[in-house]
């Protein structure tokens, strides 16, 4: 192997070019393999989107009975239905996201400064491999906790019997919900945001803390004024991440928001929080039977190039908005 | 800026004795209050699954294979989703672990043209990004195709697309941005004048990276790949819509391990998905024990990397 270095130069094209290609080839790989997938899911998606037009990120109708329709015209193999008007599962997907992060970015940031500058040292040494352990936890024993714990919780102690019997009709109210997906969504995404942001706060120039101290500034007032704030790309870094994963979240939310394409409406009161609703990447798991029928697999298709369209757009404005900010300190690697 | 604040301390400290405001006190409160709440969180979720694992998961459990039942004592044991587990975690770290060593030197030690770089950076970036979902959707169009149909079954003429392979290609893609992002920092951490020391003794780029970067950067290659696992383990999605999620393995021919390999199957994942109570098995006891033993796996995981990076922190020591 060693003579081979010294070999190179007999060779037309030195051994470096050629590794130089060779890993070039691989990158170029797996560049080519995101954009297929753009392409693919795009192709295999657009009977769907060309059907509805704009209409299909509107409401309208019953979803249900749209779902339905599709799913028996491709079974029948009458003439493709496509009509589909997916505004309720954006809607949950919106309010779903939403609630966890805005929960989870003020709570992550508090936890990590407590980490990083106030946890006595024994606390720390423990509570870092915890949040590590924590953000490895796979969704699927989340979504188990929740189903098991979390929702009859909701259903038999928050939900009044009154409550349930108000919306009897249209929904049932067993404590799937809104509030059940929002709570433990932020429990998931926290501890991939706390990671990221101790990673970042860790990385502080230690003499800029201790410039501020040395003013006379207090310890809390040091690290939330001069700390804090270098870490803004960070910041930025981990609430992309962490909303990333929270729109591509499909198992957990489908086993703990109820898997009903309702809408629900924060103009009815408190009681929209109890109730069920189903986001985008959870109607995919949930109709996963339904795939063999061509249109309601153009459907599917149609709603996973939206998560993934949206989730290409959640890098791009996290780049775009971390850029400006990188004055403010050295690029920090994020790994996570 | 910073003399209105040290006035500002001054006077505050003048006025209670002390430089902490009100404001202060209740950002340390919080985060006091925050980070106690997240220990108790983290202690229930930990001490619940561990306490209901214990009482649910019998040896026998790991040795016997699910069966059809309505039963706690009917549905037999998950030996089938463990091997499968391990068997995707096998495959897809294959895949991924050449792979994403190789696109971590080429952006660290190569990274020319610089557009390239800077598109291949955003594209893992965005693979990271991806929901698992929208992959296995991909997947699927893609081992669908007759194309790649000898990967999996086919029954007249028409591609099943769901295979071990199929599943493992595309779980790989969730375990690259994990090594591609360790490996890249492990490598970008030794200073250059070691690469510089390996070009003076006449080695070429690539004969630098194979015997002195790589080997200086094991750790985190160990790291990355540990990571990878554990993300891999953790996917319930593509398992569901690429694995096929039966259970058992159902080969697709009589051929020894390509048969296998070529049919569908189940992980824990998949195994405690469907046993859930919003899946079709609802055996919850079942449930908490694939649980427990998955989990053990992800805590495993996480102490083989503590132990990895403590023991290269004290190990290298450049400059």
């Amino acid at each position: 192997m060693d003579e081979d270095d010294f070999l190179e130069q007999s060779h037309g094209i030195s051994q470096d070019q050629r590794a130089e290609l060779g890993l070039g080839a691989l990158v170029f790989v797996v560049v080519g393999l995101l954009l297929a997938m753009l392409g693919f899911v795009l192709h295999e998606a657009w009977p769907s989107f060309a059907h509805n037009g704009i209409g299909w990120f509107g409401p309208g109708g019953s979803l249900d009975q749209q779902i339905q329709a599709i799913i028996n015209s491709g079974e029948l193999k009458e003439a493709p239905v496509y009509t589909f008007h997916a505004w309720p599962l954006i809607w949950s997907t919106i309010l779903i996201t939403a609630g966890a992060v805005a929960i989870a970015f003020p709570a992550s940031l508090f936890i990590a400064v407590f980490i990083v500058e106030f946890a006595p040292q024994w606390l720390r040494r423990t509570l870092e491999p915890v949040v590590r352990l924590l953000a490895s936890v796979p969704s699927v024993i989340y979504g188990l906790a929740g189903v098991l714990v979390i929702v009859p919780f909701i259903g038999n102690h928050l939900i009044t019997q009154g409550e349930k019997a108000s919306v009897t009709p249209i929904i049932e109210l067993t404590g799937a919900s809104l509030l059940a997906a929002v709570l433990i969504l932020t429990v998931m995404i926290a501890p991939i945001m706390i990671a990221v942001f101790v990673d970042g706060l860790r990385s502080v120039p230690r003499g800029w803390l201790e410039g501020s101290l040395a003013l006379g500034v207090n310890r809390w007032r040091t690290f939330w004024k001069v700390g804090v704030r270098t870490v803004r790309p960070v910041l930025v870094a981990g609430t992309v991440l962490a909303t990333a994963r929270a729109l591509g979240e499909a198992i957990m939310l489908s086993m703990v928001s109820g898997s009903v394409p309702f809408s629900p409406n924060p103009i009815d009161g408190l009681i929209f929080l109890f109730e069920p609703s189903q986001p985008l990447a959870a109607t995919i798991i949930h109709n996963t039977e339904a795939l063999n029928s061509p249109p309601m697999k153009a459907t599917l298709y149609a709603i996973g190039f939206v998560l993934l369209f949206s989730a290409a757009m959640l890098s791009l404005i996290g780049w775009v908005v971390k850029r400006p900010m990188r004055k403010y300190g050295a690029s920090y690697g994020v790994v996570l | 800026m910073s003399a209105t604040h040290v006035t500002g301390a001054v006077r505050s400290r003048a006025n209670t004795g002390s430089s902490y405001r009100l404001t202060d006190r209740i950002g340390l409160g919080l985060a006091w209050l925050l980070g106690l709440l997240f220990c108790a969180i983290a202690a229930a979720i930990v001490v619940y699954f561990l306490i209901e694992g214990i009482r649910h998961l019998r040896p026998s459990l790991l040795v016997t294979n699910p069966q059809a039942g309505v039963t706690e004592s009917q549905t037999g044991g998950f030996l089938d989703p463990l091997l499968g587990t391990f068997i995707i975690a096998l495959m897809s770290m294959a895949i991924a672990l050449p792979f994403g060593v190789g696109i971590a030197v080429w952006l660290s030690e190569f990274g020319r043209p610089k557009t390239l770089a800077r598109v291949a950076e955003s594209a893992v970036e965005m693979m990271a990004g991806e929901p698992a979902v929208v992959l296995a959707l991909f997947g699927l169009a893609l081992f669908e195709s007759h194309l790649l149909g000898f990967l999996s079954q086919s029954t007249h003429g028409v591609v099943l697309g769901q295979s071990f392979f199929a599943a493992a290609a595309l779980l790989s893609l969730v375990g690259l941005p994990m090594v591609v992002a360790n490996v890249r920092e492990g490598l970008q951490a030794i200073p250059s004048h070691v690469r510089e020391a390996s070009y003076a003794l006449g080695k070429t780029k690539i004969a630098t990276v194979r015997r002195v970067l790589l080997p200086a950067a094991r750790p985190s290659v160990i790291t990355g790949t540990m990571l990878g696992v554990g993300r891999v383990i953790g996917d319930t999605a593509i398992v569901l819509l690429l694995l096929g999620g039966t259970l058992t393995f159902q080969s697709a021919n009589s051929v020894p391990v390509l048969g296998l390999l070529r049919g569908t199957g189940d992980t824990l994942t998949g195994y405690i998905y469907y046993n859930a109570p919003t899946g079709d098995g609802n055996q919850q006891d079942k449930a908490y024990a694939a649980a427990f033993v998955l989990m053990l796996m992800v805590l495993a995981l996480n102490v083989g990397v503590d132990i990895v990076v403590n023991r290269s922190r004290k190990a290298v020591r450049w400059s």
